[in-house]
């Protein structure tokens, strides 16, 4: 409908009112300025902090099912005392033995044990009973040496595998295969040195010095009501859920539980805690989009206001328009563009305060903020809704420009 | 017949009053005409001169302008016409203040339809150098003299090749040497052909005129050849002055 020089002319004019009236447009796009600032910097956060987390969990695998005793919430806590909550040998075969969409499982169990080699001793070291199917549970091969085998398990015969942080602790030679230790003073011979993992998320810090038995010998060390976890892979991360019914029905069988009694175990996989991380993360975004929402609206009434003062101040203006020949919808258009302008320009001063203070996060050492940027989707977003302000708090203003009568808008004084 | 009023009324209601701006004036202008529309505050100038520039309808009445009736038309459509067919002189020129005489003298282009969108800058140029002011397109309306000011609304309303030029009281703010130049001016614009109107309640500005128009209690009181007319005794000595 409008000519092209229209538009031009309506920019430029809406700058240089801009220009004309810097502090007044600076202060009234302030709110703007702080909404888009706040909201690109949560958003860019939070990006960050899904980029780690997620990465976290795949590098921790997506196929990995654990299982572990679990009291009720809400029951009183002795009628499920702990000696019946606990996982049993004979749960750990039936599972293996009915649960087709699990390809391996170890239990895991975890037992403090004086350490020596040579001169050196240590006391309480942390000493893991695993079957050989940890290795392929936790993706966790040898360096050095050879993994745990069937008969290591099958015959409990005493070796050991160490990662590199025990080899340090203990003094170990730098190429330890062959050489025995003393655990809790019976002699192990170390077969093989896994790598140590580094990994501080979830709470699990495996950087820690790690020296592994294998389970049938933990278990004999242990009193007869000892506890154990119970880690699985699953053949494929589709049958998460299929894999954890299966599991469930077993155990629920097992231990003779009624339709109305709650599980006392607990079947997780990596796909739970993402989904929980996820709705945590959506959470927090909502919350940050209603602030920005509550921001924006403030913003929203300053520029409304700031174009009725505009509108006001250039009565004159306005009728002479309309004395040459402008439209009501020109002049509506004119009023609108400049209430979009100046929220774009507000919006855009937002982006980069925002970009700013997303950069300032990736310094703050140990907030594991490292991966935070601001995604285009979020500038995109930024601009449409400073827009979309422009837009609707620009309307009132603009309609009562464009409605002015010209004879009373040029007497106007 | 370029502008044909008949029967044009114009009441106003303030309250519970009603005023009786126009009574059913008959008016003929034709092209090539310049017209004084004379008379006192209050007799309903203002009010004509509103209705002739489409800046207003009038209550009751016809009003043809190039045989196309305006009286009925929408605001957008009343727009349209005032760019592209009258051209407006005000008594405090109307310039936008933060733009240049040349960006001031652009202005209705902007809002123009068909062939009058284009070479807007040239037709501004000319249209300046018409009034004579070709060497000050880069100057804000603060850097311009009050006549140099008038100037560039004059060439504003003329950059369209509007059917009427029409002042309200161009002289108003001007001291009288600039208003002999001013009004120079609007004689040399008759002259090249422009349909000029004047509205003042100064006799000696409608000396100038060919034709003076008096108005009085919403009326034509009288419709006169300037030489019939009482401001015909101040003696028109600008036409013979050129423009600088």
């Amino acid at each position: 409908m409008l000519h092209p020089s229209f538009w031009i002319q309506a920019i430029s004019l809406a700058f240089s009112q801009i220009r004309a009236n810097l502090g007044r447009s600076l202060l009234t796009a302030l709110g703007i300025i702080v909404g888009v600032a706040s909201v690109t910097a949560v958003i860019a956060a939070l990006v960050g902090l899904k980029t780690k987390v997620l990465g976290e969990f795949e590098s921790f695998g997506a196929n990995r099912l654990f299982i572990f005793p679990d009291r009720p919430d809400d029951v009183p806590k002795n009628m499920y005392p702990w000696k019946d909550v606990r996982l049993k040998i004979e749960e750990v075969e039936a599972i293996e033995l009915n649960c087709p969409s699990i390809r391996c499982l170890t239990p895991v169990t975890s037992l403090g044990m004086s350490g020596q080699f040579g001169d050196r001793l240590i006391e309480g070291m942390n000493v893991t009973g695993i079957r050989p199917a940890w290795h392929e549970t936790e993706n966790r091969a040898v360096l050095s040496g050879r993994p745990f085998n069937s008969i290591d398990e099958a015959n409990a015969r005493q070796v050991c595998l160490v990662n590199e942080s025990a080899i340090e602790e203990l003094r170990l030679p730098s190429e330890p295969v062959g050489t025995h230790v003393l655990l809790g003073g019976r002699r192990y011979l170390v077969v093989g040195v896994v790598e140590t993992i580094q990994s501080n998320m979830l709470g699990m810090n495996t950087s820690s010095t790690e020296v592994f038995v294998p389970f049938a010998i933990a278990s004999r060390l242990k009193d007869d009501d000892f506890f154990f976890r119970i880690a699985a892979m699953i053949k494929s991360p589709e049958l998460a859920s299929e894999a954890k019914s299966e599991v469930r029905f077993v155990l629920r069988k097992m231990r003779g539980l009624g339709p109305d009694e709650p599980d006392t175990f607990q079947v997780a996989a990596i796909d739970q805690f993402i989904d929980q991380f996820r709705a945590l993360a959506a959470g927090i975004t909502a919350i940050a989009g209603g602030i920005v929402g509550v921001s924006l609206l403030v913003g929203g009434i300053g520029i409304m206001n700031i174009m009725l003062v505009s509108v006001s101040e250039r009565t004159r203006e306005i009728g002479l328009r309309k004395a040459v020949g402008a439209t009501p919808s020109a002049i509506l258009l004119q009023f609108l563009l400049e209430a979009v302008v100046l929220c774009l320009v507000g919006g855009a001063m937002g982006v980069i305060v925002g970009e700013l203070m997303a950069f300032g996060l990736t310094l703050i050492p140990d907030a594991g903020l490292d991966e935070a940027h601001v995604p285009l989707w979020a500038i995109i977003m930024s601009f449409t809704f400073s827009a979309a302000v422009g837009l609707i708090f620009g309307m009132f203003p603009a309609i009562k420009a464009s409605r002015l009568n010209p004879i009373d808008a040029l007497r106007h004084e | 017949m370029l502008i044909k009023l008949r029967g044009i009324s114009k009441i106003y209601r303030i309250g519970v009053e009603t005023v009786h701006a126009l009574r059913t004036v008959d008016l003929d202008i034709g092209e090539n005409e310049f017209v004084a529309i004379m008379g006192s505050s209050g007799s309903g100038k203002s009010t004509l001169m509103n209705i002739l520039g489409c800046l207003d309808r009038p209550t009751e009445g016809e009003y043809r302008l190039d045989d196309r009736r305006t009286d009925q038309m929408s605001s957008t459509e009343l727009a349209l016409v005032r760019n592209e067919r009258i051209g407006f002189v005000f008594q405090s020129f109307e310039l936008l203040s933060r733009a240049s005489a040349l960006q001031n003298v652009e202005l209705p282009s902007i809002y123009a339809r068909g062939d009058r969108k284009k070479n807007r800058r040239a037709r501004a140029l000319a249209a300046l150098g018409r009034v004579g002011l070709a060497d000050r397109v880069q100057h804000r309306p603060n850097q311009l003299s009050g006549g140099q000011k008038q100037r560039v609304a004059i060439a504003r309303a003329l950059l369209n090749r509007p059917a009427i030029l029409l002042a309200d009281e161009p002289t108003g703010n001007l001291d009288s040497n600039t208003t002999a130049d001013i009004l120079g001016l609007f004689n040399r614009l008759h002259e090249e052909g422009q349909t000029v109107i004047i509205v003042t309640h100064e006799d000696e500005v409608a000396s100038h005129c060919r034709r003076v128009i008096r108005l009085h209690d919403g009326r034509v009181a009288s419709d006169l050849p300037i030489e019939e007319d009482p401001a015909g005794r101040f003696a028109p000595r600008v036409s013979a002055e050129g423009v600088a």
